[in-house]
């Protein structure tokens, strides 16, 4: 049998505060990687 | 979410820890106000050596020095979580504060640490990466966990790891080390024992209370003034440096000198305060004077150099 925890409103508000937090930091390594690569290319870099 | 034995955590449900952590009680696990130093350091290292960077290689290498760094002041609370808990200075730290479990902290650190090296290494090369993931281990092994709690000397040796972001810089551009990096790794090196102890003076108790063995708690305060004055000239020497060795110029070694004299004339303040002052004020007043010093430095050797460049741009152009 599972058993459900019930969040508070300050749990749920930091859990999304955090979760946006990881979300911004996926996306800008997303972007990064992206410039990074289009760098390389344009230097000639990357065979 | 995390299974937990300590049911006492804080927002426990039923033996489930459920965090109340937010993003900005992660932020500063990685100790901002340091960060903010190593950034600027690092800076200095990329903008005073020879060659070119491109300028969003360089923004991610400085990323990578701060988020590095950022990462080793995680492990480092993590690891000190028991005696700051117990100092002032450091008690309403996440951990201590019970924001945040010892084992987050660890995770948050190792990950980092993991993700600034490793794209340190593919962006920009991987000299720099290992100087960086050196400079990680070398803060919270050989500083945090061995020498911090086993010898008073332990913040001159383990000064270096606030000393390798120029260091970092400059191999981020070069790939290489140079007596200059190394000059600009002294600066920091011989500056980190006088900024240290001046705090240590004022914040002896805390220290004392932990059973860190600082070294006014340990050779008492008077070893601690004279020391605080030998290490204040070496740092002025050094500071003059770049411009003995000809990689500044004259102006930045006068303006090198006059904070040089100013950072020994705050030390012999300290050096004169009476045994068992209890405001220490000489000594916060040297502790906030070595914060603008160092600064003071990094901004001349920066500015100096980008006169020079400009300088030398403007005669190839006439």
């Amino acid at each position: 049998m599972m058993e459900f925890v019930t969040l508070t409103d300050a749990q749920k508000k930091s859990r999304r505060g955090r979760n946006i937090a990881l979300g911004v930091v996926l996306f800008g390594l997303v972007a990064i990687f992206y410039v990074v690569t289009l760098i390389k290319f344009s230097n000639g870099m990357v065979q | 979410m995390q299974v937990i034995d300590n049911h006492e955590a804080i927002g426990t449900e039923g033996g489930v820890r459920l965090s109340e952590a937010s993003a900005r009680d992660y932020f500063e696990l990685l100790k901002p106000r340091v960060m903010s130093l190593v950034v600027f350091t690092g800076l200095a290292g990329m903008v005073l050596a020879p060659g070119h960077i491109n300028p969003f290689i360089g923004f991610i290498a400085i990323l990578c020095i701060a988020v590095g760094a950022g990462a080793s002041g995680a492990l480092n609370m993590w690891y000190d979580a028991d005696i700051d808990a117990i100092m002032t200075r450091t008690a309403k730290r996440p951990i201590p504060a019970g924001k945040i479990t010892p084992n987050e902290a660890l995770s948050f650190g190792m990950t980092l640490s993991a993700f600034s090296v490793c794209i340190l290494g593919i962006v920009v090369n991987w000299l720099s990466a290992g100087l960086l993931a050196f400079t990680i281990f070398f803060y919270v092994v050989i500083y945090t966990m061995w020498l911090k709690r086993s010898t008073p000397q332990n913040i001159v040796i383990g000064g270096a790891a606030g000393a390798f972001p120029p260091m970092i810089g400059w191999a981020c551009v070069t790939n290489g080390i140079a007596i200059e990096s190394i000059v600009l790794f002294l600066i920091t090196f011989l500056w980190t024992p006088a900024h240290f102890w001046a705090l240590a003076l004022f914040k002896m108790r805390d220290y004392g209370a932990v059973g860190v063995p600082m070294l006014p708690n340990v050779s008492g305060e008077a070893t601690t003034k004279t020391q605080i004055v030998i290490y204040a000239v070496l740092t002025a020497i050094i500071g003059i440096v770049p411009t003995v060795l000809g990689f500044s110029s004259i102006g930045y070694g006068a303006f090198a000198a006059a904070l040089g004299l100013g950072f020994i004339w705050y030390s012999i303040g300290v050096y004169r305060m009476p045994e068992g002052d209890e405001k220490m004020v000489p000594a916060k007043k040297l502790f906030a004077f070595s914060i603008l010093y160092l600064f003071a430095i990094f901004s001349a050797l920066m500015v100096d150099h980008l006169i020079a460049t400009l300088w030398l741009t403007a005669g190839k152009v006439a």
